[in-house]
């Protein structure tokens, strides 16, 4: 992958925000599902050739106000102004006909179709396939976004596959485009590519709204911030004049707690986790290889794997957790004993425990009770759950009470369906869950992921504990702060290779997003090594 | 062999495996749209006996042909309702649909066992149907020629024209679809009525030219056929068209082997074209690559929509 | 205003056990459509005697409430009509415990009416070829080898969908057609008896070769079958991890291979399981009512099974209540076609309308009716 090393260095002109009637004027804006207030009197008014910034953290409201300025939810009060006329935008095409394009956070392609299948979906204009495609070439070397109009979907990369949306959006010459946490699977080179499409756009008087929780990123691209909290506005302002600090604050409510791991990793430990030396074909053509992938991690510290979206991370886990086994036991070792190929039940008894990305459906079964999802990873693992296969169910429902009460677990009844919890609640249990066998390995995949501030130290603390009682901790996660925030050591995952992993301390941000653009893989490394030393 | 009989067996394993193409392609559509219909041999039984029914109290076998189709149409609206409105499980909404239209053809049929019916007749295209051999591919009953029609139609459709587009795209990602602004209610319920139109016309197919009358439980799991055919055929119409003509070749031939005596027993014949099905199944479900390719995402998925 | 579905955060409890009742109330209402149409198809509109459209009408709701009579309370009130009933819900209900924990494991075995008829043939092997044979081991023997052959049968489906990945869906219905022929050829041909003055059935079993009946009715033992399966059943999936297994599986197979369960095995194993109950459902049929081999030994239990186990809400003692049910409409449709000369399809009709109304108010357990005012501005362009 090209690596744009100039991107870095936009010089960061200042940014004044146009002084001209909003093109966009949302006021009083309610949905409601249920008893619940997703968005309560919104007001927003965005002007055009402003990148306008909605800030907010998980569940604060910004996808719920998005989706009713795209027409894909209706609000229950409030109304909709369009240069100065009111709008009714029953549906997205609705919206793709006044002007408004958006670009989803989790992508609305279609993975079986071609690329100039996907953008033809999403034009009400019948042209020949030739014609658009020829248009789709011609936008793309406009605003600097390469791609193939006949390539398959399924076979591009995360960051293809955002071109895509953009040239979708663009195709249909929107005066607004609502841009979904565009970043969150780049990397900041790429991020910086993206920066620059940007500036084009808005030097046409085109809008954007950018809805983001990053705050460097909005600091430096954003004209103007609109910051949400439980469903209302709580404030309006420049960020360029706004601290980072004062930015979350306004963003959380209160003071962002600091995690504590003031004590130093220990020095010199035993490995509890190694992996060596560990390949994988592809379990089907759209999933990544894994190729001589090597690992260390030892008691007492936190190892964080950081990569963007669809490079592996997903297949590493499971050869970690033994849903794949590979053929060689020495691949993988816990505590010494190699278990490579075996399933993930021997590696928990050999004291390992697992989170997966994915809470449900994976990590915890929606339709089940926390009672019976507790015993989906302690069946086996000596709570006495079981006593010749016979379930002890009240052993069951204790050990579920016991989890919530040390995770802060909140929940309606006392032992509800997992998929009525609240996504942090859930994420609360199921990596509760784990914690309260005190394993001596714990892999644990995007640990924070769609989860509130709140619960994310929660999570992130309990973490760090563990690591400092004597596990070993693997972190694999896309969030690039997080990883830095609580790893002792990162390495980055590329293409299903992993690169040497060095200590979190004197390493910036721009390293990583080299290895992350593939810098690290075995071609490139001198080149990887040139820039990092 | 004289060539005339060769022209004959040639012509009924083209009449055994119209109906299948009907079915098949019909229940093609209804997969590429994300739903799995089972019910397909409930449909067919009913386009059967609707399609007997009227062709034989108005004497119109066109009209006979509409009844089966709107039949075929009526019992897809039902499983439609049941599975996409009311999100019931597909494959259990399936199962029923067929022991509810094999039930009621039989309840609406009870009147029609033993009455003889009119044949339709066959169609010559001048001029072509005198060449040598490939003659009589031009002198076959009209609806055959629908069914070549409607596969060549499907094909266009749904690879060449912006509603079959359309339709792919529901059965890769519903939510994508949705996100898009498609109602993906709305196009799964065309998908699932053409699919009930098409079993319709493979029943009326069986009760008005195949064996012209009517009989319970005619459509002797060719229903379930179609639906292997469609896996056969890994949801192209081109190679599912081929397997309809494989599968009505070996339902005849094992006829011609009966007829023959040929000293294995006839019921071991007749089991031959269900296991078949299992075997060719088997041997297509070894390659998941190719099996994967085609498979609309989807399938058998419920949607319902954040509002 | 339109009216939708809204997701509940929790099932419903009390639609768990309303939404049976329900449909069964909504079969009631299709049922006397069908009956009304019924009649005033049959009448002659022309005729005067007939009382035009009107008289027919009238006369099509008189005829629904003989064909309920018929149909539900008839069967009720006569002890062979009861026993009558007991024989017919026996079968059903023991292949519909073995579907219900298949389908809870999302896996789809369709073809128990095969299963019943290799069970039937495997278990009639012994009395056919040693009919002198009636020590006490004999009819345990028998219903091994039932069970044995339908759990045979319902393996291959399972080992090719494990091996292959080839839909189960499809195989194991087009395996009922090659058992049922391959039935029909040994009853008419090798297994046939010999001086049965060419019908087309085996030599009739006797003595110690059939199942006993119970106190002095014609209620068979097999109905002690029914509820030690049903309570095994439902002990296997309230309180064990097997059962625990089954239903993770069926509801989320990647939190089953998380938890470490087979996908595999656990296919392999429900298919065992309905197999060996649809194979003894199939035995205890040929060593109980009909007392013989024949051509046929089910008129369709095996799929009425599968309406009972969704009926029953996959639940063994639910499939109990509702295999009764199910085998009233066999009765029943018997009634109607005695009473009012209905063709004998009205059983499966009402079956079938029946499950689809099951499934459909199983929505009800997981979602709820919303009424929601649509938008005043429909429209997308600008409106002032």
């Amino acid at each position: 992958m090209e690596v744009i090393l100039a991107g870095a260095e936009t010089p960061a002109q200042s940014r004044q925000r146009p002084d001209s009637p909003p093109l966009l004027h949302a006021t009083g804006i309610t949905k409601m599902f249920g008893a619940f207030k997703a968005n309560d009197g919104i007001d927003l008014a965005i002007r055009p050739g402003e990148i306008h910034a909605l800030l907010g953290e998980n569940g604060a409201g910004k996808s719920t106000l998005v989706k009713i300025l795209y027409g894909v939810l209706q609000p229950t009060e409030g109304r909709i102004l369009w240069k100065g006329q009111p709008v009714g935008i029953p549906s997205p095409s609705a919206a793709r006909k006044l002007g408004i394009g958006m670009v989803f956070q989790h992508f609305s392609l279609f993975e079986a179709l071609t690329v100039v299948e996907n953008i033809a979906l999403a034009l009400s204009d019948r042209k020949s396939r030739s014609a658009l495609a020829r248009e789709i070439e011609q936008i793309s070397v406009e605003y600097g976004l390469p791609l193939n109009p006949s390539s398959v979907v399924a076979d591009l990369s995360v960051g293809e596959r955002q071109r895509v949306e953009i040239v979708r959006c663009l195709l249909q010459n929107p005066e607004l485009i609502i841009m979904d946490e565009p970043t969150s699977v780049l990397t900041p080179q790429e991020a910086d590519d993206l920066f620059v499409t940007l500036d084009k756009l808005t030097a046409r008087g085109c809008a954007v709204l950018y809805i983001s929780h990053r705050l460097e990123e909005v600091k430096r691209i954003c004209h103007h911030a609109t910051i949400l909290r439980h469903g209302k506005v709580v404030s309006e302002c420049d960020p360029q004049k706004e601290t980072a600090a004062k930015l979350a604050t306004m963003m959380v409510g209160v003071e962002v707690r600091k995690l504590s791991s003031d004590l130093p990793p220990p020095q010199n430990t035993r490995t509890r986790l190694s992996v060596t030396d560990l390949s994988l074909p592809q379990p089907h053509p759209f999933a990544v290889a894994l190729s001589h992938i090597s690992l260390e991690v030892k008691a007492g510290e936190v190892m964080g794997i950081a990569g963007i979206a669809g490079n592996g991370q997903g297949e590493l886990f499971d050869a970690l957790s033994g849903e794949r086994t590979c053929d060689r036991a020495a691949s993988v070792s816990i505590d010494g004993k190699p278990c490579g190929n075996s399933g993930v039940t021997a590696r928990r008894r050999l004291g390992a425990a697992f989170v997966p990305e994915e809470r449900l459906g994976h990590g915890a079964v929606p339709r089940m009770r926390l009672s019976d999802n507790v015993l989906l990873t302690r069946h086996s693992t000596g709570d006495h759950l079981l006593r010749a296969g016979v379930l002890d169910t009240d052993a069951a429902r204790q050990l579920a009470d016991r989890i919530s009460r040390s995770f802060d677990v909140r929940k309606g009844t006392p032992d509800p369906e997992a998929g009525s919890l609240s996504g942090g609640n859930l994420q609360k249990f199921v990596v509760g869950r784990e914690i309260d066998r005190q394993p001596g390995v714990l892999v644990v995949s995007q640990p924070t992921w769609g989860v509130d501030a709140g619960a994310a130290a929660i999570i992130r603390q309990a973490l760090i504990d563990l690591a400092r009682s004597g596990s070993a901790i693997l972190v694999i996660s896309q969030d690039l702060d997080e990883v830095l925030e609580i790893a002792d050591h990162v390495a980055v995952i590329s293409k299903g290779h992993l690169s040497p992993s060095r200590p979190t301390s004197g390493l910036t941000r721009e390293e990583i997003g080299l290895l992350m653009g593939g810098m690290g893989e075995p071609l490139t490394a001198d080149r990887g090594a040139l820039h990092a030393g | 062999m004289t060539g005339l009989m060769l022209e004959g067996i040639l012509l009924t394993i083209i009449t055994a495996a119209t109906p299948l193409l009907f079915a098949s392609i019909g229940e093609l559509v209804t997969e590429r749209s994300g739903v799995l219909n089972l019910g397909v041999e409930g449909m067919m039984a009913m386009g059967a006996v609707i399609g007997f029914a009227v062709a034989h109290s108005t004497g119109n076998i066109a009209l006979g042909v509409v009844g089966a189709i709107l039949a075929g149409m009526a019992m897809a609206a039902l499983f439609g309702v049941v599975t996409l409105i009311f999100v019931a499980n597909q494959v259990a909404s399936g199962l029923a649909l067929t022991l509810f239209g094999l039930g009621l053809s039989g309840l609406i049929g009870d009147a029609f066992v033993g009455v003889p019916g009119a044949g339709l007749a066959r169609v010559s295209i001048p001029g072509l149907s005198d060449l040598p051999v490939v003659g009589l591919l031009f002198r076959l009953d009209p609806l055959t020629y629908l069914a070549v029609a409607i596969t060549i139609a499907v094909s266009w459709f749904l690879f060449r024209m912006r509603g079959g587009l359309v339709l792919r795209a529901v059965g890769d990602s519903h939510v994508s679809a949705h996100a898009l602004g498609y109602s993906v209610i709305r196009v799964r319920f065309m998908a699932v009525l053409f699919g009930g139109a098409c079993s319709g016309l493979a029943g009326a197919y069986l009760s008005l030219v195949y064996t012209p009358q009517w009989t319970q439980a005619m459509t002797a799991g060719r229903g379930w056929i179609a639906l292997a055919l469609v896996v056969f055929g890994t949801w192209l119409p081109g190679r599912v068209a081929i397997g309809a003509l494989l599968f009505g070749g070996v339902s005849i031939l094992q006829l011609h082997a009966q007829a023959l005596g040929v000293g294995v027993p006839s019921q071991f014949l007749s089991a031959l074209p269900y296991l078949t099905t299992v075997i060719v199944l088997v041997i297509i479900s070894r390659n998941r690559a190719l099996v994967r390719a085609n498979t609309p995402a989807a399938l058998g998925q419920s949607f319902v929509p954040d509002r | 205003m339109r009216v939708e579905l809204v997701r509940r955060g929790e099932r419903s409890a009390a639609m768990a056990y309303l939404s049976p009742l329900l449909a069964l109330l909504l079969t009631l209402i299709g049922g006397a459509l069908i009956v009304i149409v019924w009649r005033l198809s049959t009448v002659d509109l022309s005729n005067p005697a007939s009382g035009g459209f009107f008289g027919a009408l009238q006369q099509g709701f008189v005829d629904y409430g003989r064909f309920l009579y018929v149909f539900f309370i008839e069967p009720l009130t006569e002890l062979w009509s009861l026993e009558e009933l007991v024989a017919k819900a026996t079968p059903i209900i023991l292949v519909a415990i073995g579907l219900s924990l298949c389908y809870l494991s999302n896996t789809w075995n369709i073809g128990a009416e095969g299963q019943i008829a290799v069970g039937a043939i495997t278990g009639s092997f012994l009395p056919i070829f040693f009919p002198d044979w009636h020590g006490p081991f004999m009819l345990p023997a028998m219903l091994v080898l039932g069970m044995l052959g339908g759990m045979a049968y319902a393996a291959i489906p399972a080992l090719l969908k494990i091996r292959f990945g080839t839909n189960e869906i499809l195989t194991s219905l087009m395996l009922v057609y090659v058992a049922q022929l391959f039935l029909d050829y040994l009853a008419r041909g090798p297994w046939r008896n010999p001086e049965g003055h060419n019908f087309p059935d085996s030599r009739a079993f006797d003595g110690g070769q059939v199942l006993p009946t119970l106190f002095d009715t014609n209620i068979r033992i097999s109905l002690i079958f029914v509820f030690i399966a049903a309570f095994a059943a439902w002990f296997l999936m309230r309180w064990t991890k097997m059962g625990f297994q089954i239903k993770v599986l069926g509801q989320a197979p990647r939190a089953g291979a998380f938890a470490g369960f087979s996908q595999n095995r656990m296919v392999l194993l429900t298919f065992l399981i309905s197999g060996a109950l649809a194979g003894l459902a199939g035995i205890c049929e040929v060593a109980g009512p009909v007392g013989q081999l024949r051509t046929s030994v089910s008129p369709g239990y095996g799929f009425t099974a599968i309406i009972v186990a969704f009926l029953g809400r996959l639940n063994p003692i639910g499939a109990i209540f509702a295999g009764f049910l199910l085998a009233l409409s066999y009765l029943g449709g018997e009634g109607a076609q005695i009473a009012l000369g209905m063709s004998d399809q009205t059983t499966r009709v009402f079956q079938g309308m029946l499950l689809f109304f099951v499934l459909a108010c199983d929505s009800f357990i997981f979602y709820r009716l919303q009424i929601v005012r649509t938008p005043t501005l429909q429209t997308g362009t600008v409106t002032s």
